[in-house]
């Protein structure tokens, strides 16, 4: 076992954690923010601002920038609608566009398993490539390192990004106040299911898409639009729910949305059901949450379904709250939604 | 127990009967389903699918049935 | 989608509710034995529809919940033997044995694939013919006919790397344990639409005469439990205790004939142990001689077990309706879904993990909605 500098008082990690790191740590709920909490933030964190979600935004010399970095694991590398070097690109851009940046630059680190064929490294960086033009940003520094055979899973990448703060309000949770509209950018749970299928081989005779995409344009247009933005959260893995769960406990509101006007398209709906998944929680890559002021809810889902037919608001904020929650409205009433434990793995129970 | 799920048999491949498979359609979203346990199934019947297999033929009369027997509950005489 | 969104109309499901309101006079206590039902009726937030006094018990239906903390050890020692390729559902990765659970497992390095269906264990088993494929067979009657048709194809090909770690359960020798227990208070059951859709619903019929209780075929969407739920009431209500079939356009009296032959063809019925129940005499499935060659315990005849130890978790008594989640000194404390001492905390149906995760802050009226 290799020395490893002491980080504090004793383990941080509760009893509770086992003596290894699982799969669910990087799974985006519970554990990955336990992860977080307790490692992590009481090592680097000099500050509340530090670490949190997407990005950080720093004052240097008058200049108000946002930098973000991001991992991606994904596998397989290649699905249907993307491939790593995409989801690599869009998630950092769609992270500095969450804070509310315009993204300029990006830096990438690969570390690639000894034996991936060239032509595979070559689909990546052409993708990486080609998602960096449409983004409108440049990659400007990277690195590559090559790890033994079996070490790898094909390769890992990392980008992290710089951007120029658009508008002078900052956005975050913080923000977030009670009559807000929450807008949902379009329909959600493709890229999990995309993934899972060709992951778990599901067998699904219908190709569903991941929803991988840019989404520096539309949140453009809806900052530009002169509208008070008050918080944006692109939806990652933990789906639509850990989003707004993550706001509604950094913001202290109590968020309500309605499980029928939640966007899902027939297919992933078709899918989650044999699964036996819960669409809020199926990872995406190219949706976000905006929430705004009730009167400037029309205008921005308007703006918004230029880009996507299926934006739409789905809720709103209902009240300022010492623990902050998610309810969902269903037939029976209101229930408030959990994080999730672990990953979300097809059932048959 | 029991995750089991509607949907409409497309086509059905081959006679074999332990792997006869066929393709059902969960509102769009088509995968193979085994249907060993539902010889009398038919292209266009709705099979209730559990686990890769089918395990029932969906009567479509009973279902109407039901939904008409809900939509008078207010109007229903209790005795 | 079709015979799913019908079955979900918020209005028709307020009217019925407002009818189980109309005939109930007294309290009645009702079980839904299914946890597939205990997901659905949480989920949609159902039992908070019904009136004061209606009170829904969640039954011992799950496998996830039933299965022995041994068997999960014993999964999980077969998934840790060099060569094995270990074929789940993915219910049964987070379940606690006594050395952790298949998941953690995996952490330490089995190869541990997540699978649809048991076809998909056999699909693997012909791709790796020099791997030891085994396949964790759990769940009720409307499970063990899929096992049946793996090992019947199995055997049909001689795949001679294909075995199945067995764990199917019984539901009606279930039901009876639970009735013949002095402390029951179980009046009415709603019984598992989708085993029924598979053994058909003869064999509650002298149960329910003998014990005189109620016993409702029941589906699983909100408009089936509330319909379930308003029949079972309305026999309480008139003193009669028969068997009725909500779920009529999915299960008949009779089941499904040809999945039953497959169930006798491959299994024979046994004691089997239950978590939190003891041990209930032909309860369970293994598998008959002229298959047993399939047994992953005769594949790995030196795996051996512990037997298994009685902790804090009382989720016995919270199977058998005797206790409600909230009852137990560890609920919420010691016992969360992120580290759960029993399998009602891990599985999504698990009685406990419902009642965490919907119930743990305060639910909003419907007025305020």
């Amino acid at each position: 076992m290799t020395e490893t500098p002491p980080v504090g008082l004793g383990c941080p990690i509760g009893a509770a954690a086992g003596d290894s790191v699982e799969l669910a740590h990087g799974g985006g709920g519970l554990m990955t923010r336990r992860l977080i909490e307790d490692l992590f933030r009481p090592a680097f964190a000099q500050s509340s601002d530090d670490l949190t979600h997407d990005g950080a935004i720093l004052d240097i010399a008058g200049a108000r920038l946002a930098f973000t970095t991001d991992s991606y694991v994904v596998r397989p590398l290649f699905f249907p609608g993307g491939d790593i070097g995409l989801l690599a690109v869009n998630g950092t851009v769609n992270d500095l566009a969450m804070c509310g940046a315009e993204p300029l630059y990006l830096s990438v680190g690969l570390v690639i398993e000894e034996g991936l064929a060239m032509d595979d490294l070559r689909r990546v960086v052409a993708s990486m490539r080609q998602a960096a033009i449409a983004a409108g940003v440049r990659v400007v520094t990277g690195d590559t390192k090559v790890v033994e055979r079996g070490k790898g899973d094909g390769l890992y990448v990392n980008t992290s990004g710089v951007g120029l703060l658009l508008t002078p309000k900052p956005i975050k949770p913080q923000r977030v106040r009670p009559g807000d509209a929450v807008i949902l950018s379009g329909d959600i749970g493709r890229h999990g299911i995309a993934v899972m299928a060709i992951r778990e081989a599901l067998g699904f005779e219908t190709a569903i898409t991941s929803d991988c995409a840019a989404l520096v344009t539309p949140v453009r247009e809806l900052l530009l639009s002169g509208i008070d933005v008050h918080c944006l959260r692109d939806l990652t893995r933990g789906g639509l729910a850990t989003a707004l769960i993550e706001i509604a406990e950094a913001g202290n509101v109590i968020i309500r949305i309605e499980d029928s006007i939640i966007p899902v398209s027939r297919p992933v709906r078709g899918a989650c059901e044999i699964l036996g998944l819960d669409p809020l929680y199926v990872a995406n890559e190219g949706r976000f949450v905006a929430f705004v002021p009730p009167d400037a809810a029309g205008w921005a889902v308007a703006i918004l379904q230029r880009h996507d037919k299926d934006a739409a608001v789905i809720g709103y904020v209902a009240a300022p709250a010492s623990r902050g929650e998610v309810q969902l409205k269903t037939i029976g009433g209101n229930r408030s939604l959990d994080m999730l434990t672990g990953e979300q793995l097809p059932r048959i129970c | 127990m029991c995750l089991a799920v509607p949907g409409e048999l497309l086509s059905i491949e081959g006679d074999d009967p332990l792997a006869r498979q066929g393709q059902v359609s969960f509102a769009g979203l088509v995968k193979s389903a085994n249907l060993a346990y539902v010889p009398e199934a038919k292209v266009g019947d709705y099979v209730l699918v559990h686990a890769g297999f089918a395990i029932t033929v969906i009567d479509a009369e009973e279902a109407l049935r039901t939904l008409a027997y809900l939509a008078e509950f207010d109007l229903e005489e209790l005795t | 989608m079709k015979y799913v969104d019908e079955f979900r109309d918020p209005e028709v499901a307020r009217r019925t509710a407002e009818a189980i309101a109309r005939i109930a006079t007294r309290p009645w206590n009702l079980m839904e034995v299914c946890g597939g039902q205990t997901h659905s009726i949480v989920r949609h937030g159902i039992d908070q529809m019904l009136p004061e006094g209606i009170s829904l018990l969640h039954g011992p239906g799950c496998p996830v919940c039933v299965t022995p903390a041994a068997m999960i050890d014993t999964a999980i020692a077969i998934a840790g033997q060099p060569g094995v390729i270990f074929c789940s559902f993915g219910d049964m990765l987070r379940v606690p044995g006594e050395s952790g659970s298949l998941n953690a497992a995996r952490a330490r390095g089995a190869d541990l694939r997540v699978v649809y269906s048991p076809l998909d264990a056999l699909a693997i088993a012909r791709s790796y013919p020099d791997r030891n494929v085994v396949f964790f067979a759990i769940g009720f009657e409307t499970t063990a006919p899929t096992t049946a048709m793996a090992v019947l194809q199995a055997a049909r090909e001689e795949l001679g790397n294909f075995s199945i770690l067995v764990s199917h359960f019984l539901v009606p020798p279930a039901i009876e344990a639970l009735l013949g227990d002095p402390a029951n208070g179980v009046q009415g059951f709603l019984a598992a639409g989708h085993v029924c859709t598979v053994m058909g619903y003869r064999e509650y019929e002298p149960i329910a005469r003998r014990f005189r209780v109620p016993i409702v075929v029941t589906g699983f969407e909100p408009l089936d439990l509330l319909q379930g739920i308003y029949l079972c009431v309305r026999q309480l209500e008139q003193a009669r205790s028969e068997v009725e079939n909500q779920y009529s356009r999915i299960v008949r009296r009779d089941g499904n004939r040809p999945a039953q032959d497959a169930l006798t063809r491959v299994f024979v019925a046994r004691p089997q142990r239950w978590r939190g129940l003891g041990e209930i005499p032909l309860s369970g499935l293994g598998l008959a001689p002229a298959y047993e060659r399939f047994d992953a315990l005769h594949r790995f005849p030196d795996i051996v077990v512990a037997p298994e130890r009685i902790g804090d978790c009382i989720s016995g008594e919270v199977l058998r309706g005797l206790k409600k989640p909230g009852e137990c000194p560890a609920f919420g404390t010691r016992c969360t879904p992120e580290h759960p001492l029993g399998a009602t905390m891990v599985s999504s149906e698990g009685a406990c993990a419902a009642y965490y995760r919907y119930r743990r802050s305060a639910m909003v009226a419907r007025r305020a909605s």
